[in-house]
């Protein structure tokens, strides 16, 4: 019997440039990077306050990464369970290996429907699939109804964060963007009540007059076959109820075996996520029910990859995250790169172990390649995860996979000398006294401000000290040279 | 107690003084230190860089060489060098096949100490006798912060210096950028990153930022000294080694 390992994700999870390329380029930026250090400064002070109202914390947090352990072990079982349960209770379940199957999926039934316009809840996993692209090729319109998915669809962006998509803007650019994109809306000010006001006005007609809903999940429960949307505008709701048909796309690593789960994963989410104790809307449905909401339901469940990074045992835990953002906002190179520096739809530091994983990598050039290392492994993404995912760790094995498939032969020259150097007591002593040659390098000021590359790199913007005239083994020799040990 | 010093290679080869003053504290606090000279690196740089089949070699040559020691203690200067060898040594030697050495790795990783953990866990000493009559800000280094959850000892070490003035340091537990090899190839990144701690830094209106890692510090003290800035970074053992006379 042969294993099913599953086939590389694809749709917008890779760049064009490689990270540090992009990050580049984005740190450039001013207006962006005081954008989203004031929002991740805001939401991280928040996230400590609402965290610290919870006594048992760290126990919710065990507790919902043995969920997540416990869901990726017996997941086939499981999503069958869900696929029974939506069925007995009148939806349809499609299964769709990559994101060209789940486009096509949901064109068919947008087209079936007979609509040429949907209304569409937040979603990560449609944004994953680059649905609304497919779907405009297919001349069918999508309309986001997140006010911040609204403002980047609107002004041809894309998201640069996975809860906040338009968090690289400020009020000021949003109200730009509204007086230029919705010519109806008037005269508009910058306060945040006329812009939400102006966004409210544009979307009821959408909602009124749309036909088919799309949306995403952020959980379906085996047992009941119920699916689940955490928000916090309202939105999602209108549209998970008023139009004829509803169709949701979700990943599969999104299935929970019990209702009773919901209870550790809603004190987790709102808390990570936006700080709140408890999100406004939490919009719950299971199957279609006469004269109450949409009368066909389809649930599209979404590989694209998953499968492969399920393979993986020692990177699989990035399957359990639940989007909740607490890394991004808590995470100094995203704060001041932003998310587009990441390429993917899933930037900061789970996007680094979860864009490469999905797509797999194909050798040095390949932009995912580069993302395992757009970390310093400071290490505040893990204490941050409700879910525990040790990305740092991820980090580090995702690193050893790309060294292991042998893509940087200059740096494996480097790495492989300096072990040698280091392996020895007396050849390290001897590259120690090499290095003192350093010393030439040095001012009279006896700093070294210029080293040839890729030393460059660090003395574009540092000093390095010049090497001290006397190493500690000397000073130890000298000062406690009969003591020496082997 | 009969302690060994891991002096770090970067300690070692660049920051001597870090490692002398370990010395010198615990000598002054009663204590026999030994310097076993087989010692090298502990492969952090190769373990966080991707490179675990080298890094297996420095990980056995570094419990062999402090197994060998015949010491109660093994204590290093460094945060972020004791987090690889407690948190990652054993991992590096599983993936490798290694089991026996993976428990070795813990057995010695389970004696092996950052400088104020020895001093505040294991030695019991807040008052370490220190003066020092300067204004000084303290960095909390990442991997001591996270990795080996160090929280407020050597603060509590610092404040039992004679002379010294602590003062706060904005956003201390942000990252300086230094992150190993982060800090070539992610270069830009890295340095947008230093600019706001330098700017921490030099807001605190301190005379000297310390930390427990050499390599942050060089971090920071090489981009303060790029600036010609007046801010010097000193290594906390260099404080906590300091007294009246010398």
């Amino acid at each position: 019997m042969t294993t099913f390992l599953g086939t590389p994700g694809f749709g917008n999870l890779r760049g064009d440039e490689p990270f540090p390329v992009a990050a580049r380029r984005e740190l450039r930026n001013a207006q962006m990077r005081r954008n989203v250090a004031h929002a991740t400064r805001t939401i991280r002070a928040k996230r400590l306050v609402a965290v610290a109202e919870c006594a048992d914390w760290e126990e919710l947090r065990a507790a919902g990464s043995a969920l997540k352990r416990d869901v990726l072990a017996r997941l086939p079982e499981l999503l069958e369970e869900l696929e029974a349960n939506v069925v007995a209770r009148g939806g349809m379940v499609h299964w769709a290996r990559d994101a060209a199957e789940a486009n096509q999926i949901v064109t068919d039934l947008v087209r079936a429907a007979g609509a040429d316009e949907v209304v569409k809840v937040k979603s990560m996993a449609t944004q994953e699939i680059g649905l609304n692209e497919h779907l405009a090729a297919q001349g069918i319109a999508a309309i986001e109804t997140d006010l911040a998915e609204l403002i980047v669809q609107l002004d041809n962006d894309t998201p640069s964060h996975i809860l906040v998509p338009a968090i690289h803007r400020n009020r000021a650019e949003i109200r730009e963007i509204f007086t230029r994109e919705m010519p109806d809306a008037g005269d508009l000010t910058d306060e945040p009540q006329v812009l939400a006001m102006a966004a409210r006005a544009h979307l009821r007609r959408k909602f009124l007059s749309a036909k088919v809903a799309v949306s995403g999940a952020n959980f379906g429960i085996a047992e009941t076959g119920t699916l689940a949307v955490v928000e916090s505008e309202g939105n999602g709701r209108m549209c998970l109820t008023l139009p004829d048909t509803l169709i949701t796309v979700m990943g599969i690593e999104k299935v929970v075996p019990r209702f009773a789960d919901l209870e550790v994963f809603m004190q987790l989410l709102p808390r990570s996520s936006t700080a709140e104790r408890m999100n406004p809307y939490t919009s719950m449905w299971t199957g279609v029910h006469p004269g109450d909401g949409p009368q066909q339901f389809h649930l599209v469940l979404l590989d694209n990859g998953r499968t492969a990074v399920l393979g993986d045992p020692a990177g699989r835990a990035a399957l359990h995250c639940i989007r909740c953002s607490a890394c991004l906002n808590v995470c100094p190179v995203y704060e001041r790169t932003g998310g587009h520096a990441y390429g993917s739809v899933y930037p900061g530091p789970i996007g680094a172990i979860l864009s490469p994983q999905l797509t797999g990598t194909r050798g040095h050039g390949d932009p995912n390649a580069s993302l395992p290392y757009a970390s310093s492994l400071c290490g505040a993404c893990f204490d941050a995860c409700p879910v525990r995912i040790d990305i740092p760790a991820i980090l580090v094995h995702l690193r050893a996979a790309q060294v292991d498939a042998g893509h940087s032969r200059g740096q494996d020259l480097a790495m492989r000398a300096a072990a040698w150097a280091m392996r020895s007591p007396r050849r390290f002593a001897l590259a120690e006294r090499l290095l003192g040659a350093g010393r030439f390098f040095a001012g009279s000021d006896h700093r070294i401000t210029a080293l040839p590359w890729p030393g460059s790199r660090w003395t574009a913007s540092r000093d390095v000290p010049e090497p001290p005239a006397e190493t500690f083994r000397q000073w130890w020799a000298r000062t406690h040279g009969g003591q020496a040990r082997p | 107690m009969r302690i060994a010093l891991f002096a770090t290679c970067l300690a070692d080869a660049m920051f001597p003084r870090a490692a002398i003053a370990t010395v010198r504290l615990l000598e002054r606090l009663g204590h026999e230190v030994v310097f076993p000279a087989g010692q090298t690196c502990c492969g952090q740089m190769h373990i966080n860089t991707g490179y675990l089949g080298q890094a297996t070699d420095l990980v056995r040559h570094y419990v062999e060489v402090f197994e060998e020691a015949g010491c109660d203690a093994v204590v290093a200067p460094s945060g972020s060098c004791v987090g690889s060898v407690r948190h990652q040594h054993a991992m590096v030697a599983r993936r490798a096949g290694d089991t026996a050495l993976a428990q070795r790795a813990e057995a010695v990783a389970a004696r092996t100490y950052e400088l104020s953990e020895l001093l505040v866990d294991v030695l019991g000493v807040r008052d370490v006798g220190a003066h020092y009559p300067h204004r000084v800000t303290y960095h909390p280094t990442c991997h001591s912060l996270r990795m080996l959850r160090v929280g407020d000892k050597p603060l509590e070490l610092l404040r039992h210096v004679r002379g010294l003035t602590l003062v706060d340091l904005p956003d201390a537990e942000t990252c300086c950028g230094f992150g190993g090899t982060f800090a070539i190839k992610n270069a830009d990144t890295s340095t947008a990153m230093l600019a706001d701690k330098m700017a921490a830094v030099i807001g605190s209106r301190a005379e000297v930022c310390t930390a427990g890692d050499s390599s942050c510090l060089m971090h920071i003290g090489g981009g303060l000294s790029r600036m010609r800035s007046a801010v010097r970074t000193v290594h906390l053992a260099e404080i906590l080694a300091s007294t009246k006379t010398r």
